[in-house]
Formats: C-alpha cells, structure tokens, sequence
C-alpha cells in the first residue's frame, strides 16, 4: 500500500494528527467553558443541567456505536446471504 | 407572462425528456439544461389558482393548482432536475436521460395536482420511470432490486386509488387538501389507506427497504434523481392531507432515530446515506405531525435542504464508486490525496447535513427542534437530538472519514469528470448561501406565516458543543479501538421477511406439495409394478394367470365355448 517514492502527506503524518486533536479538544473545553460564561436561553428545566448538550451528545454517541456494534452480533450475515 | 404561452407546470421537463429519445451530441445536452430553467421561469410567471380544471364521469378535476406550498416543492425539484442533468451530462445512455427528466416531470407533476385522481397519476408514472434508474445499473442485483422497488411502489400507488373511491363512496370530492384521520365507516377506511400509501412512498418504519435495498443499486447518477423526488414527494403529499396528525409525531420520531444504528455498522456507503435519508425525512414527518406554522416550514425548509445536501453527498459517493468501481467502506480510504476537489465538496455536504451553523441543515432542523419544545414533545426533543448527534457521527464524520481518509487503500484515481465536479460545487454553494442567509433564499418560499430567528447565541452553541462532543465520542472510540470497523456484510433488516422469511416459507410449502404429490406417483406405479410381478412366475418363466399361459388362439377357443355355453342356458331359461 505504501508507495516509498509518494511524498508523504499531511495525514499521513502522526505529529500533525496528534496537533489537530490537540486544537480540538481546546476546542471542545473552550465550548464546555462558554456555557458558564455565557447566559443562554433555557426552554427546558433539562437545558439547565451544565454542559447538558454535550454530555448528552458524548453519552449518546457512545451508546449509539455500543448498540450498534451488539447488533452486528444479530443482525451481520455474509455479503451474499440475500443471493444464495 | 402571456397566459397563453403558460403550460402545465411539468411539460418543460418532460419536453426535456423527449429531447433526450430523439437527439444526440450536444444538441441534447444543451436542451436537457435549458428545460429546467424554463420549468422554473414559467413557475415564476404563474399566479395562485386552480388552472385547467374539467370534468370527466362527472367528477370535478383540478390538474393543476398552485399555491405557495406546491410552489417552494416545484422550485426545489427544477433546481435538483438542474443539478442532476449537470451531474449527468457525461453519460451517452439514453435510458437513463429520458428516465431521469420524465420522473423529475413526474415529481412536478404530482406536486401540482388538485385531485387525487390527477396525484393518483403522477404517483405511478413516478414509480415508473423511476425503476429504469436502477436498472440502467444493468447488473443481476440491480434488476431483481428494482423489481422489489418496482412492486412496493406500485402497490402505493393501488392503495392510494383504493382510498380516493372510498372517500368518494362516502360522498367526498375529489379535491387533494386536507384529510386527517378523523372520519367514520368508509371514509375512515379511504383515509388510513392514502395515509399508507403516502407512509410507502416516506419510506416508515417496517416499508422503509425499498429505499435502502434499491437506491445503492441504481447507477451513480440515478441515485441523485432517485434521493430528491419520491420521498419529497410523500413529505408534500403528508404536508398537504395530514398536518397536525399526532401520529405523525411518533413515526417521525421512529424514523429520525433507528436508521442511524444501522447506518454505523453499514459498509456500503450509499447505502449508509439512504438510512440517512430516512432520518432526514423523519425529521420532516415530527414536524408535519406537529403541525403548527413554525414546525410545518421547518419540515418543508428541511425537504428542500436536505434535497440540496443529500444530493451532494450523494453525488461525492457516485464520484467515487466512478472513479474507483468501489462503494464499500473496506475497499476505500486514503482518496483525499488525489481527489481533493472531491473531498473538499463531500466535507461541505457533511457540514450541511450535521447542522453546522452557517450550514442549510442548521436552519431548518432548529425549527423543528424548537417546534417540538415549544409544544411540549419532551421525549420526541430528547429523541431529535440524539438524531441529530447521530448524524453527524454517521453522515458526517462516517462518510467523509472512510472514504476519504481512514487507512489508505492505494487506490490513485484523480477528481471526477468536469460536470461532475460543477454539479457538486453548484450543490455546495447553495448549502452554504442558505445555511449562511436563510432569510433572502429558503425562507422567502416558506408557505406559513411564522417568524424565526436561528442564529442567536444560544441556537448556535448549543448546537456546536453537541456536534464538538459527538466527534469527540468517535474520536475517543477510535483511539480505543472500540469503534466498529467496516466489514464486509449484509446486515438483516425488515426486507428479511419479504427477501428471505416469505420466500423459504413458500419454498418449503411448494417443497412438501410436490414431495406428497411425488409420493403418491410414486406408490401408483410401485402398486403397478407389484401387481404384474405378482402374476409373472420368475422360475418357470411363465405368467402366474390360467390365460396367460395359453396362446392367443387357445384363449379365444376357451372363450367361444363358454359364450356358446351362456348363450344355449340363457336359451333354455
């Protein structure tokens, strides 16, 4: 797969990923760190829970690829099962 | 505009379409392009009202009604016909030129229609011209998938008769406006037939295959008309006849939230977008459920958006399985080094279609959200967003991220043909002029009276930290080596029942029919065959009856005598 005289590029690199991650997870605290800050409309009493938006989008992706993956466990058949 | 030069909203197209059967070269495309600008010129032209109404048998039709609804609906799908023709214009097989102009025709079509009679007509001749998308594809799947979607969508379009000659048995008209489940005796049963049928073509739970099993089959341009009209149309046709209709709200919900498990653990990746789409469209079906003004724009802005978004994300995917022959997850990756362009263009989709703020998703998926909240549909909000972070985890890092990044598979194919690439920039730009100004382009079609401001504080970082910590979990999943990998597979959904369930448990009836009637052939002729052993002596070689054993004359002396016998007592008696 890895062709030796293809120059290598930005992803390829492990430093460079590892400074994106790096500018993301800033990101990331600097979002949980606005809501402390910032007085932001509650339409609902869950709303005021602190960083309810992004604990609820962490947990429930989380448990999003979980279930998935025991699906897998049900559901996955061969690639040809419908043609057999 | 003279009224006399005005022509039913979907002739331009289909006046492409014929273009498409009788010239070649670049007189063709030419005309294929400039069909679509005319469509839309004379919808601009046309004024609210009902056009060409007649009788026939007695029964008032309305072919052609326009109104702000049927407006936005047939705007949108002249914009996604221009797209699509862009998008194929490199192609020289007829079929799938004149299939994709006379279906996008027939979407106009059905938009427009007062009556069911006329929604009736156009509902079909979208099934119709639509399959030879999918067959163009001209493989063994292709063909038997289209005659599943075929069938499915056919059987749509009976129910939808079926429930328009219940509703007029029951003394109704025939006029397409509002219909709601709240009837008694027959109407009630006409009522909960159209509701299915549209629920067919919306793709609900448990009806929802066809658009899974056959959109990844079609070619990679038939897949773009095929992702903007049929579904759209159902989410006009259920804006139309069922707003406010609670039940609506629940399959919504079901819709917005299931698609997306199997969506992560999908390899082949249009396929990963067509479950997708289902979730899309659930978002619409929440907020035609809710059925107030704020939900109803939101659901028919986010028909036109994701049109728009999902069109593109659609089109970078055919790019790619053009180029490479590859549409599963396993085989791709690494692409972005030399399909940069490409890249770039399916980034932008997966913004739009995660919400990102600035983005066209971000608009019209608030309104919904909001709308929800504000009408006390807790858990259907809580349901939305878990929707909406799923999403992004599987449209929107999923789809980019594997084929485009990931390991890399080796695979060095530059960017896609010219028009190709110009489609998609088309698609993208309008994405972001939406997302970024939705009070000059989406919002001035909206047909209700509602105000709506989505770009305040709080709208947007709510939403960001939701997106921020959804990528964060497939960050952290895939450091773990905890995130599913993609596997080559086929994954069992609600089509097993039809796919494989119906068809052994018909094998097995058709089986055990013939295994009894071939029993039974078989004892006959064993009885047969015992009877003449029976009367055949294998030792002296000789037949067992007193008959058999004399000659053909003897036999014939015996039975002279014992006639002459019989004959002389019975001449006695």
């Amino acid at each position: 797969m890895d062709n030796p005289n293809e120059a290598k590029d930005f992803f390829d690199k492990p430093e460079n990923i590892s400074k994106m991650l790096k500018v993301f997870y800033v990101l990331c605290a600097l979002l949980v760190a606005a809501d402390f800050i910032v007085h932001r409309h509650v339409y609902h009493e869950w709303e005021n829970i602190p960083a309810f938006y992004a604990i609820y989008g962490f947990v429930g992706c989380v448990i999003l690829v979980l279930v998935a993956k025991e699906m897998r466990k049900i559901l996955m058949r061969g690639e040809d099962y419908y043609d057999e | 505009m003279n009224s006399l030069m005005m022509l039913p909203p979907f002739i331009p197209l289909l006046v492409g379409a014929l273009a498409a059967i009788f010239l070649r070269g670049p007189l063709r495309s030419v005309l294929m392009l400039l069909t679509p600008i005319w469509g839309a010129l004379q919808l601009w032209g046309m004024e609210p009202g009902v056009y060409w109404a007649f009788e026939f048998m007695g029964y008032a039709l309305e072919p052609v009604r326009v109104d702000k609804l049927s407006l936005m609906f047939g705007y949108l799908f002249h914009l996604a016909s221009f797209i699509a023709v862009i998008y194929s214009l490199h192609l020289k097989d007829t079929v799938q030129h004149v299939a994709g102009l006379s279906y996008a025709a027939s979407a106009v079509g059905a938009v427009f229609a007062g009556d069911l009679l006329t929604l009736f007509v156009f509902w079909e001749a979208l099934a119709l011209t639509s399959v030879f998308l999918i067959w163009a594809r001209r493989t063994d799947k292709a063909f038997s998938s289209g005659m599943r979607y075929l069938i499915i969508q056919v059987l749509s379009g009976v129910m939808l008769l079926a429930g328009t000659l219940a509703l007029l048995g029951s003394g109704k008209d025939l006029r397409f406006g509002y219909i709601g489940l709240e009837h008694e005796g027959l109407a009630s049963v006409g009522a909960w037939l159209i509701f299915l049928a549209f629920g067919i073509k919306c793709a609900f739970p448990f009806v929802h295959n066809w658009l899974t099993d056959s959109y990844p089959e079609a070619t990679p341009t038939g897949t773009i008309f095929l992702a903007s009209f049929t579904t759209k149309v159902a989410v006009y046709a259920f804006a139309r006849g069922y707003p406010g209709t609670e039940l609506l709200v629940w399959i919504g919900g079901t819709m917005a939230c299931f698609p997306i498990f199997f969506a992560v653990i999908e390899n082949d990746l249009r396929r990963v977008l067509a479950y997708s789409m289902i979730n899309q469209i659930g978002f619409m079906v929440v907020g035609i459920g809710i059925g107030t003004s704020l939900a109803l724009n939101g659901a028919v802005a986010h028909a036109f958006n994701d049109v728009i978004f999902k069109g593109l994300l659609m089109m970078t995917m055919g790019s790619v399985l053009h180029m490479t022959g590859k549409m599963n997850g396993s085989d791709l990756g690494g692409l972005y080094k030399t399909m940069p362009k490409t890249t770039i263009l399916c980034i932008v989709g997966a913004a739009s279609i995660s919400a990102f703020p600035l983005f066209s998703g971000f608009v019209s998926k608030s309104m919904i959200m909001s709308a929800a909240i504000s009408e006390g549909y807790n858990v259907i909000w809580l349901l939305l967003l878990f929707a909406a972070a799923g999403v992004f985890h599987h449209a929107g890092i999923k789809i980019p991220y594997f084929a485009f990044f990931a390991h890399d598979s080796g695979i060095r194919v530059s960017d896609p043909p010219k028009n190709m690439l110009i489609a998609m920039a088309i698609a993208a730009t309008l994405c972001i002029l939406i997302g970024s100004f939705p009070a000059q382009t989406v919002y001035s079609l909206l047909p209700w009276e509602s105000e709506y401001q989505p770009y305040d504080l709080t709208h947007v970082l709510t939403q960001l930290q939701l997106l921020f910590f959804s990528a964060l979990a497939f960050v952290w999943l895939n450091l773990r080596n905890m995130y599913p990998p993609e596997l080559r597979s086929t994954n069992l959904d609600a089509d097993w029942f039809y796919r494989k369930l119906a068809p052994t448990f018909i094998l097995r009836i058709a089986a055990s029919v013939n295994g009894v009637y071939q029993r039974q052939e078989q004892a006959a002729i064993s009885g047969v065959k015992a009877l003449i052993r029976k009367s055949y002596d294998t030792e002296t070689g000789q037949p067992k009856g007193y008959f058999s054993k004399l000659w053909p004359t003897e036999t014939m002396v015996a039975w002279v005598a014992i006639l002459l016998a019989s004959y002389l007592m019975l001449y006695y008696v």
